[in-house]
């Protein structure tokens, strides 16, 4: 073991396990926890498919129903879709950045294990018939103390506490290691498309969440210690959730598309074997989403009654958002028809099919997002047909393609190539068999959220229509595991660069080893390993015998200095606990928040308690100015 | 059925005429930008490529152009909207106002008029003159609910704690269904709403004959119905307008068999449904706050021929 294969290692086993800070290993984590959420949450839906097979259906009654639905959109949400988009970005982005890990390590950790208890704790009480009923938008006071007996609700509540603490976290990480941790070289101009739709996305974390999370709170005290925030008797307002709620509501669309969009200007180039073309436009696209996606969550509203000139006023928000995302799909054609003809391997047939079905739910956006029009469709199948075209069309066939694209790097092993052609065609027309009949449902009159309908409606065959293609990408969800569980067996061996890709993340090994580069490479252009001469420098000097990372200016990516790594721990496992213990204890008593402080701030202090250690080291390494023989020396004395 | 694009009134075919507009700029839109994604894939090796690292100058221009024609047809679009939007803003002077408040899971429904005898109450469906604009004020005693009936009109939400207007205008005679389009609990899936359109002086007729006191029970066994009604718990929360019963918790049953379905739409009006319904109607809309109501056969089936003979 090589001394640098020595400083990055896990100890051996359950406590190594436990206690890793290694980026990679928690993300993979973090990706395969969403996943099962994934999956989960897509049982849900065909018990809800299969109760609407058929007309005045009673395999299913309206509390196990209102349920199902809650805990479909509520886990798919904050279970799968902004954490996945987050797991993998935390797995790539220090890669792609050409550092070691990510800001910061243990306060990652904390994050994963905050989303798994977080995750558990709402399957376990939806197992139990305490989960959420009032929908994943948990409307008052449908949601309130008077309408939601019980605790139903405020496990709901709690569970958007546990997934949106991680998920600030998730987007701290991203934006520090964006801004600091870049190799040097990597000026803003040079980062991947990735980086830059992550550090957006991280940005949109960073000021929507806080609204859901502060409106999430005032339904809590509301059951739980009788304040009145949504009570109209008492001068509260059932509005006032509306609005909170969806000013972090429709943001988080785009916290979870706006990383899709960024695969995408990785994958794609990598087939068509060019740069992409319009990189300036594409990262003033992503930039414009975000600002527009905080000026149009009242398109969520438009039938409460507004003013109308007000309406106009979030209509003409919302429609102006084709732009940017037409800029995007403009821009990708273009680097499409000025490459190479594509090879058609899964992960290009997964962007093809996110074209094919991202643009019609884009153009239906821009139907619901017009005031008048949305009169009728809003609430009604055509929403659903809508939200499923924008959310797997636009963010799951990116993943999906993201997946096949990466996993030779996450797992050393080529997916097979037939399973994911399989994988793909059930998924593209199970998609469209299943919804796009609810654009006609929606039309025709059909409400969302109802457990059954009347024979005499006449919904009964697209609905069976329907339900057939939900069970089609069923079985193309199973298809894609049983490939993941055969490559992990006794798949191909993967190379290091497979697909021929210009990124940093490709430069090193499949899987990468524990400290992901033995040489930080010098960054000259935004395509490092097309460039003939790369890498044309390498950082030196970094000690082998501590983890360090290299911290860059932020414009132009000089170095710095360096920074210190702290070392694996089980204090975040035991801070997550602590805290999951406050946050569950709080559904039942407020005095939770009281008691519950002390284990928290214990295990907080324990986490930062200065090692004697610890200090030396960082002396050793931060101490200025010395040359690198000068600080192998100090080192070399410490570690004797 | 009942369509939002199968319109029977002006501000549902404004609304439909706006989704035609938006339908064929997105089809048209859709099918270029597929075309030309198509045949960039199908592209022989060679033609069109540049160098990996090259800016083709052609290919800028093409963004530039596509996106200036976005830009104007969003604008388009956005106009278009705007104008859909005033045209279902005006609202007539001479509308007919009628109250409807929702609860769960039923619509209370209350012809307004400046003489209070001639104020009408019923439930669930709605009766309207063709030709007359009708102005409805919209509140909630619970949750939220939304007023829905796509051949007439778009949707508005009841919201506790406001009064929404929502105006209907039926140019054909006819009736028409909507449900309750927002989630709003256990039995949001039977929260229908049936509105009448009726020719002017039918509907004269209609209203007179809702102003009017129930129908006197016709024979003994709706006598002896009646009793039934006024004895058990059905009072406590429903009214029979010239009776002792004037609860309204429930639905006012003064002229209960002038409507064709129950409990919401969940049933048709018949004898053996209301007999179902009085006797077990959690089985049929489970959650439901009617509670159920223990009767000798002989008493339930003589309360249907009363409540059936409530004209």
């Amino acid at each position: 073991m090589t001394p640098l294969e020595k400083t990055w290692a896990d100890s051996p086993g359950l406590l190594g396990g436990l206690s890793t800070v290694d980026h990679k290993r928690i993300s993979i984590r973090y990706i395969v926890t969403s996943l099962v959420f994934f999956a989960l949450a897509g049982l849900l839906a065909l018990v809800m498919r299969t109760q609407l097979a058929r007309a005045d259906n009673d395999l299913v009654g309206p509390d196990l129903y209102n349920q199902l639905f809650s805990m479909h959109g509520s886990a798919m949400m904050f279970l799968f879709a902004v954490p996945v988009m987050e797991a993998v970005a935390l797995y790539l982005i220090p890669l792609m950045m050409g550092t070691r890990n990510v800001a910061f390590p243990r306060l990652n950790a904390y994050g994963y294990w905050l989303f798994l208890f977080g995750g558990l704790m709402s399957f376990t009480v939806f197992v139990l018939d305490i989960g959420p009923e009032a929908g994943w938008f948990s409307y008052v006071p449908l949601a309130g103390p008077e309408y939601s007996p019980g605790k139903r609700s405020d496990f709901w509540a709690q569970l958007i506490t546990f997934t949106e603490v991680a998920a600030l976290i998730g987007a701290i990480q991203i934006i520090v290691t964006v801004f600091k941790l870049r190799a040097p070289g990597m000026t803003l101009a040079r980062m991947p498309l990735f980086a830059w739709a992550m550090l957006v996305t991280a940005f949109m974390i960073v000021f929507a969440m806080p609204s859901v999370m502060l409106a999430s709170t005032f339904l809590i005290t509301d059951r739980l210690v009788s304040t009145q925030f949504f009570n109209p008797a008492e001068g509260g307002d059932v509005l006032l959730w509306q609005h909170m709620f969806w000013f972090f509501g429709h943001p988080e669309v785009y916290i979870i598309f706006v990383p899709a969009l960024g695969m995408i200007s990785e994958i794609l180039p990598a087939f068509a074997r060019r740069r992409v073309v319009g990189y300036l436009g594409l990262v003033i696209a992503l930039v414009t989403i975000a600002f527009l996606s905080f000026g149009l969550w009242v398109h969520h509203m438009f039938t409460t009654g507004l003013p109308p000139l007000g309406m106009s006023f979030f209509t003409v928000a919302s429609i102006m958002i084709a732009l940017p995302t037409g800029m995007q799909i403009f821009c990708w054609i273009a680097t499409l028809a000025t490459g190479e003809p594509v090879r058609f391997a899964t992960p290009i047939l997964f962007v093809i099919g996110f074209f094919f079905i991202f643009v019609i739910g884009g153009l239906t956006g821009i139907m619901l997002g017009a005031s008048t029009l949305d009169q009728q469709l809003h609430d009604s199948y055509f929403v659903v047909a809508h939200l499923h075209y924008v959310l797997i069309g636009g963010a799951v066939f990116p993943l999906f393609a993201g997946f096949h694209y990466w996993f030779p790097k996450l797992s050393g092993r080529q997916l097979s190539e037939t399973l994911g052609r399989w994988n793909f065609w059930l998924f593209f027309i199970g998609f469209n068999v299943a919804f796009f009949p609810m654009h006609i449902l929606g039309l025709e009159g059909m409400p969302r959220r109802v457990y059954t309908y009347s024979a005499a409606s006449g919904w009964e065959g697209l609905n069976q229509l329907a339900t057939l293609g939900a069970f089609m990408i069923g079985a193309s969800v199973l298809v894609f595991v049983c490939n993941v569980l055969l490559t992990v067996l006794r798949g191909a061996r993967a190379a290091d660069n497979p697909w021929g890709a210009p990124g940093l993340e490709w430069a090193t090994a499949s899987p990468p080893p524990a400290y992901n580069f033995a040489q930080i490479p010098v960054v000259a252009s935004r395509a490092p390993l097309w460039e003939q001469n790369f890498p044309v420098a390498v950082v030196t000097g970094l000690p082998d015998s501590v983890p360090t990372v290299l911290v860059t200016r932020l414009h132009d990516a000089l170095p710095d200095h360096v920074a210190l790594m702290p070392t694996p721990s089980l204090w975040p496992l035991l801070a997550a606990l602590a805290t999951t213990a406050l946050f569950i204890g709080t559904v039942f008593t407020p005095w939770a928040l009281v008691w519950g402080a002390i284990p928290v701030g214990i295990t907080l202090i324990g986490w930062f308690w200065p090692t004697e250690e610890e200090a030396r080291r960082h002396r050793a390494v931060e101490i200025k100015p010395q040359t690198a023989e000068q600080r192998e020396l100090a080192l070399g004395e410490l570690m004797s | 059925m009942h369509e939002a694009l199968n319109t029977a009134g002006p501000f549902a075919a404004e609304i439909a005429k706006l989704f035609w507009i938006f339908a064929g700029v997105s089809a048209v839109v859709y099918v270029l930008v597929m075309l030309f994604l198509v045949y960039t894939l199908r592209r022989r090796a060679g033609r069109g490529s540049t160098p990996p690292d090259a800016v083709p100058p052609r290919a800028l221009r093409a963004i530039g152009v596509s996106l200036a024609i976005t830009g104007v047809v969003l604008i388009g679009l956005a106009l278009a909207d705007f104008f859909g939007n005033r045209a279902l803003a005006s609202v007539p002077a001479d509308a007919l106002r009628i109250r409807i408040t929702a609860h769960q899971w039923w619509w209370e429904l209350e012809y307004l008029d400046a003489i209070p005898a001639h104020r009408v109450m019923t439930a669930n469906h709605l009766t309207i003159p063709v030709g007359r604009p009708v102005l409805l004020e919209l509140e909630s005693r619970d949750v939220i609910h939304s007023f829905w009936v796509p051949s007439l009109n778009g949707k508005k939400d009841l919201l506790p704690g406001y009064t929404t207007t929502l105006a209907l205008l039926a140019s054909r005679a006819g009736t028409y269904t909507g449900e309750c389009a927002e989630f709003c609990g256990f039995q949001h899936a039977h929260m229908s709403i049936d509105v009448s359109a009726l020719a002017p002086d039918e509907f004269a007729r209609w209203l007179q004959g809702q102003r009017a006191e129930a129908a006197e029970p016709l024979d003994d066994v709706q006598r002896r119905g009646r009793e039934v009604y006024l004895s058990s718990s059905c009072r406590a929360c429903h009214a029979i307008q010239g009776t002792i019963s004037a609860a309204r918790l429930g639905p006012d049953l003064t002229h209960l068999a002038s409507r064709p379905r129950i409990a919401a739409g969940a049933l048709p009006n018949d004898p053996a449904s209301l007999a179902a319904w009085i006797s077990d109607p959690q089985s049929i809309k489970p959650g439901t706050r009617m509670p159920a109501t223990q009767l000798a056969a002989a008493d339930l089936s003589a309360l249907t021929a009363y409540l059936g003979n409530l004209q």
